[in-house]
């Protein structure tokens, strides 16, 4: 059984109790402790089923390569599944489930999988459900779905109730891992002067060192780790993050770390996690090593479990997964687990070395403790169950034959290490094999590089390749001390601390377990713990034809699972070069991506939740809106009354209201959100005539006239009211969504092009509150301020006539006003300080009580411009529509050598007769024709498709007309004037509309010149 | 009949940093040769404050010239006096080519105060804000979470903030969320 | 993520403050053009694998244009220079040449004078 010993546990604080549940049931555990080693404490060894064949499935390792012990923790709102027990800390009220069983953990019905593993073999579902195809939906991925998996999803009507945030961070040096290689190097670095981040991903320092033992300048690991972070921490120049893990490498010098603030202490306040948004010169990882599991049948049996990880468990938690333990290895590192459990009290019942010259001092010392060692025998098989009972031996170089079979209930393996090489690689970071260590390490003429193009990674210690704490401490000092060099600090040599540890022989790859394993066997062999890959699966990928080391993860999903296969790779590999006769370094390894470990999707969106998931562009008048009755819509980023409802009134009942109100009485539009540009300069007048397609330097002082912008393809981009302000200065109105665009535009051919005209463009689109004021009652309304006021801007017609506009006062408010018309009604366009806004918006509300003053939303402007056959761009162009297709040719300037969008507007596609082109079109019935609507032409494309010959751009309810109105593009449309045509709708029904004039009312423009 | 308000109304928020509305702000874009003895001297006529260097800001008793790009000055002037002071810079450039446009009513302004201040920003915006590479008068253009602002670091260590009046709430809450009192980084 | 330094107000700048502006260096071509010049102005752009240049825009910072020459398989940035020129300057050219003799872009190259 899996037990807490009575001594050791240098991380646990035993006066400090935890209480915690596991499946419902009541457990104890200590502060400091993980969830892992809290579970073992409470001989909970088996801790969930596994992917595909739901076996049962207990803890391997002790950090974040952990594949099994997968839990759903936490309840209701703060639920989250698939969070490793390993990783996590203990904290009082832990609330853990093992996923992925039914009814529970200990009888699971889809566990028959397991029984019928032989048909399920790699690709058994590509195999399996491709025919018949309609099937796959509605019959397999229901089922497959319901039996293979994770955790279930939180449900997604809760919301999250914790907060994220990002943080930007600046360094010279990043150093990723705080074991003793981090803080060797992090010293190092710090010493020249540079600026030094370490990150270390645990609660606690000094990585593997005090459990893997020696000594470092003759004192224990303890001693040097607690001395060196005393003297960062007194240096300016450093910051040591704890909780904190580099999740990723990205070009020139990124790294994302992932800080973990509350999950240790949920509810406490403050963010939940903090991703560290960190750009550096120089990176070092010292990201350690992971060692790798043995393939021997029934490595996944609960109690089946890293030899290192083991000593973890047992040095830091004071936990020891079983009483009797056959520890299997292909090197020396394993013997200290040996000897660790031995001085634990804990019976290592048999050594049991693959090697046949077997290891060195290690082995010597586990050998004078009265340790059964046995060189060049191998586990057969572990026998099945929910935790380790019987241990089958036999000899290495064999099929599995001749077996002893003993008592066991867990299981210390090692089939050596594999430095972590994740961060090293995100980036470009190339590899070289090592053959003696059978593993890949980075090979230092080939890092990823930065901006400067030289190399920006650094790594350092066992993630290097090192093994012994001697090799380690030096690699680690010199690691350090460049990364400041190439940071641009002075190079300076730093003395190494001095390591040491004991002497290890060589290790031998072991990649199979007996060499020559039988298929039975290999059926039970597991490479991915957390995918359900066997070795057998490998080898039928490679003898199905996946060479490629890529396809071969996609196929078997080997590395694929949230662990990335973090244990799995190499073994896989190694079984792939193997069935293909070929090399480890030939097959090549698949791509590191990040995160190293999953992060919170929380910490990706940081801030951007809630109110501040985007942010609102709210006018002057924002509030007053949403007060009264305002139906948001989303403009680009700000928000505009659709309409404003009336209780008891609908959206279109609103619309209707407003149209009609304003046709008759008087409308108001909060028109804040156009843009306006101010364009000044001796070139301006050049400059706009280049923008716009129609004549703007010609335009008088006082007056306004309506222009189009066209992108240089030809087609329309923008258009808008411009004014002349002066001699040399222009204000250019832009769509509401144009104002930043369109000044970027005018920005980027100034800047780029004609940088040696004189011209200044200033956004001030934001400086004011611009209120239409529509109907036939505008003008009195505005004379009926003035008077208020004792005086102000005269606004009749002789003295501000249509498209004109004037400065001055209205109603005591420092105003510009511009006789425009965007309804063809009298209109008047107000524009005010914007802080003044408000104040001005109700001082017409109030003056306008008596002429039945209303506020329209964009609704009703859409209707009233359709009414009038205005174009609205977004509307009736999407990119693709020219100003001819409008009809607009009056507004391309003749006279003109250039403008953008002239070269192109004679282009022949441009110029071709057969264009859609702009008409109205009238329902037969009155009824709305459906918005995008086409119109089907004769016959069928060479796609078998229908052919088309126009569709709606714009339709409308006019409550003035009483009937369906719409704007469309269509082939010869002009010229079929009286043709009535059909659009059929997504519901079968045809509508049948006839080409009409797109000017339905007020056709002579008399309204609005009053 | 003036009664100017602001977007958010003097709203202030404390935790980690006191973040708070900092009021109407007279703000004037000037556009011009920011070498020309003209300009130079109209902009310290207008503000007090010498044309300031780059990614810079001058400030003077009443007002302050920000360096906003190689042609470009935000200048700070008392709000009252915005439009005679643009109406000002305008006639003493006539000879020149130069734009003066006045922004106090397109801006939002905010104050961050206290020990958090750089933590604040720093969680917003991608700038080294550490004390070795920010110091007061330092000026700076970038984006905070996800809109464009400015902002400097006055003499006492307090920010000031710079946005489009239009994302002005947006701007509060996000420089009040990122001061939650429990979100200390402890990073400077 | 990259960081290119705006020349026009000298600050580093992370991807998220720039907007990337597609090839540098385009003539324009207007009304007078042929067809085929007013197309590849319009339409070809260069894809190499390796030496670019570029243009970016310091969106969310001084607002201005610039020019960058990237090498696009390691990201290396050999320089960033104004805008307001038709060809990369001398400097920039030389920096590329010790760093990847024999490039070649559009009309320039290493021998180019």
């Amino acid at each position: 059984m899996s037990t807490r010993l009575a001594k050791q546990g240098r991380l646990i604080d035993r006066s400090k109790q935890i209480d915690f549940t596991f499946n419902g049931k009541r457990m104890q555990g200590y502060a400091g402790d993980s969830l892992a080693s809290a579970l073992l404490a409470n001989d909970q060894m088996m801790m969930g089923r596994s992917f595909k064949y739901h076996r049962p499935r207990g803890v391997v390792a002790a950090g974040s390569e952990e594949p099994n012990a997968l839990m759903q923790l936490g309840s209701g709102d703060r639920y989250e599944p698939n969070q490793r027990a390993t990783t996590t800390e203990l904290f009082s009220g832990l609330t853990a489930k093992s996923q992925n069983h039914w009814p529970s953990l200990e009888f699971d019905v889809m566990a028959i999988n397991n029984k019928l593993s032989r048909f399920l073999t790699a690709g058994f579902y590509y195999k399996m459900f491709i025919h018949p195809r309609p099937l796959w939906k509605h019959l397999y991925e229901p089922i497959i779905r319901k039996s293979a998996g994770l955790g279930e999803a939180p449900d997604n009507e809760l919301k999250d109730p914790d907060t994220y945030e990002h943080f930007y961070f600046f360094a010279d040096v990043v150093v990723v891992g705080g074991g003793v290689a981090g803080l060797q190097s992090a010293k190092a670095a710090a010493l020249s002067g540079a600026k030094v981040l370490v990150l270390e991903q645990n609660n606690h320092w000094g990585g593997r060192a005090p459990v893997d033992g020696g000594t470092i300048d003759g004192d224990a690991p303890e001693v040097w780790i607690e001395k060196t972070l005393d003297a960062l921490r007194g240096m300016k120049n450093v910051t040591l993050r704890d909780r904190c893990m580099a999740s990723g490498v990205y070009d020139h010098g990124y790294v994302l770390g992932y800080e973990r603030l509350t999950d240790h202490a949920p509810g406490q306040g403050g963010p939940r996690h903090r991703l560290w948004r960190i750009r550096t010169k120089q990176i070092v990882t010292a990201t350690g090593a992971i060692e790798r599991p043995l393939s021997f049948a029934g490595n996944d049996v609960p109690g089946v479990m890293l030899a290192a990880s083991m000593r973890d468990y047992v040095v830091n938690w004071g936990v020891t997964p079983g009483q009797k333990v056959v520890v299997a290895t292909n090197n020396d590192d394993a013997y200290r687990t040996a000897l660790c459990l031995h001085e634990a009290g804990v019976e290592v019942v048999r050594v049991v070395d693959a090697r046949d010259t077997g290891g060195g001092a290690l082995m010597e010392a586990v050998r004078e403790k009265g340790i059964r060692v046995e060189l060049g025998r191998a586990i057969a098989r572990v026998k099945d169950g929910p935790r380790v009972t019987k241990v089958a031996i036999c000899a290495q170089n064999g099929e599995g034959g001749a077996q002893e079979e003993i008592d066991a209930d867990a299981v210390a393996m090692s089939g050596g290490w594999s430095p972590v090489v994740h961060l090293w690689s995100h980036c470009g970071g190339k590899l070289n094999w090592d053959k003696e260590n059978a593993f890949f390490r980075p090979d230092p003429a080939r890092p990823p590089l930065g901006d400067n193009g030289e190399g920006f990674v650094i790594a350092t210690g066992s993630a290097n390749g090192n093994l012994g704490l001697g090799a380690v401490l030096e690699d680690a000092a010199v690691a350090g001390a460049k990364a400041a060099e190439c940071a641009g600090f002075p190079a300076k040599a730093v003395a190494a601390a001095k390591g040491e540890s004991m002497t290890e022989a060589a290790m031998e790859p072991v990649w199979l377990m007996p060499a020559k394993a039988d298929i039975k066997l290999r059926m039970k062999t597991w490479l991915d713990y957390q995918n359900d890959v066997k070795v057998s699966d490998v080898q039928l990928a490679a003898r199905e034809g996946y060479e490629s080391v890529e396809h071969t993860k996609r196929y078997t999903t080997l590395g694929m699972a949230t662990d990335q296969g973090k244990l799995s790779n190499i073994n896989g590999l190694a079984i792939l070069a193997d069935s293909l006769n070929s090399e480890i370094p030939q097959v090549g390894t698949t791509t590191f991506r990040p995160p190293y470990h999953p992060i919170s999707m929380g910490a990706i969106g940081g801030e951007a939740r809630g109110e501040i998931f985007q942010p609102v562009r709210k006018t002057p008048i924002y509030d007053w809106n949403d007060a009264n009755g305002a139906d948001w819509e989303p403009v680009g980023q700000w928000r505009r009354p659709f309409a404003y409802t009336r209780s008891g009134e609908s959206r279109h009942d609103a619309v209707n209201r407003e149209v009609k109100n304003t046709r008759e009485n008087l409308g108001l539009l909060d028109a804040s959100t156009l843009g306006k540009l101010i364009v000044k300069g001796p070139d301006a007048g050049k400059f706009l005539d280049m923008m716009y397609t129609n004549m703007m330097s010609t335009l008088k002082v006082g007056k306004c006239r309506y222009g189009l912008m066209c992108s240089e393809n030809g087609f329309l981009s923008d258009d808008g009211v411009v004014a002349r302000i002066d001699e040399d200065t222009w204000l250019c109105h832009t769509t509401t969504g144009g104002a930043d665009s369109i000044h970027a535009h005018m920005e980027e051919w100034l800047q780029t092009e004609w940088w040696d005209w004189k011209v200044y463009v200033a956004n001030v689109t934001e400086q004011y509150a611009q209120v239409a004021v529509v109907g036939p009652k505008a003008r009195k309304v505005l004379e009926k301020l003035n008077a208020q006021a004792g005086g102000g801007m005269d606004l009749s017609k002789d003295a501000l006539p249509f498209m004109e506009w004037r400065d001055g006062q209205i109603g005591g408010f420092e105003a510009r006003a511009y006789r425009i018309s965007f309804s063809g009604e009298l209109s008047y366009e107000i524009a005010v300080a914007a802080s003044e806004g408000q104040a001005f918006w109700d001082a017409l509300m109030e003056a306008g009580k008596e002429f039945n003053v209303m506020p329209y939303g964009t609704e009703t402007l859409h209707i009233l411009r359709a009414e009038k056959g205005f174009i609205m761009i977004g509307d009736e162009t999407d990119g693709t529509v020219i100003p001819q297709d409008l009809n607009l040719q009056w507004a391309l300037s003749k006279k003109k050598e250039d403008y953008l969008g002239k070269r192109a507007h004679l282009r022949s596609h441009m110029a071709d007769p057969d264009r859609w082109k702009l008409v109205g079109l009238e329902t037969v019935d009155g009824s709305v024709l459906p918005d995008g609507a086409y119109a089907k032409g004769n016959g069928i494309n060479a796609n078998g498709q229908q052919n088309v010959i126009g569709r709606v751009t714009s339709t409308y309810y006019s409550a003035t007309l009483g009937r369906g109105i719409a704007m469309g593009l269509v082939k010869h449309g002009p010229k079929r004037m009286g043709e009535v045509i059909e659009f059929p709708g997504t519901d079968g029904k045809i509508f049948k509309a006839k080409i009409v004039d797109p000017v339905f009312y007020d056709k002579e423009g008399e309204k609005q010149n009053v | 009949m003036s009664n100017p308000v602001t977007a958010t109304n003097g709203a202030a928020f404390t935790g980690i940093a006191t973040v708070k509305d900092a009021g109407l702000q007279g703000m004037i874009t000037l556009r011009g040769d920011l070498a020309s003895k003209t300009l130079q001297a109209a902009v310290k006529a207008a503000t007090g404050a010498e044309v300031p260097g780059q990614r810079k800001v001058s400030l003077a008793e009443g007002g302050a010239a920000a360096w906003m790009s190689p042609d470009e000055l935000l200048l700070l002037v008392p709000y009252e006096e915005a439009v005679a002071k643009t109406a000002e810079l305008a006639e003493a450039l006539k000879g020149e080519h130069a734009l003066a446009a006045n922004v106090s009513d397109a801006r939002s302004f905010f104050s961050i105060t206290g020990e958090g201040a750089r933590e604040v920003l720093a969680k917003i915006a991608p700038v080294d804000l550490s004390p070795e590479s920010f110091a007061p008068g330092d000026f700076r253009r970038s984006r905070t979470a996800q809109v464009a602002a400015a902002f400097w670091l006055q003499e006492d260590g307090s920010f000031r903030v710079v946005c489009f009046r239009s994302v002005g709430v947006y701007m509060f809450n996000l420089l009040s969320n990122a001061a939650h009192p429990q979100s200390a980084v402890g990073a400077y | 993520m990259l960081i290119l330094e705006c020349p026009y107000c000298g600050v580093k700048a992370e991807e998220t403050e720039l907007g990337a502006g597609g090839e540098a260096h385009l003539k324009r071509y207007g009304p007078g053009s042929d067809d085929d010049q007013f197309h590849d102005y319009l339409f070809m752009r260069e894809n190499p694998k390796g030496v670019h240049f570029e243009r970016w825009r310091h969106a969310n910072g001084c607002g201005k244009w610039f020019h960058a020459a990237r090498c696009t398989m390691t990201m290396e940035v050999f320089g960033t220079y104004a805008a307001q020129t038709t060809e990369p300057p001398q400097e920039i050219k030389d920096k590329i040449t010790a760093k990847r003799p024999g490039w070649s872009w559009r009309e320039f190259s290493d021998a180019a004078e």
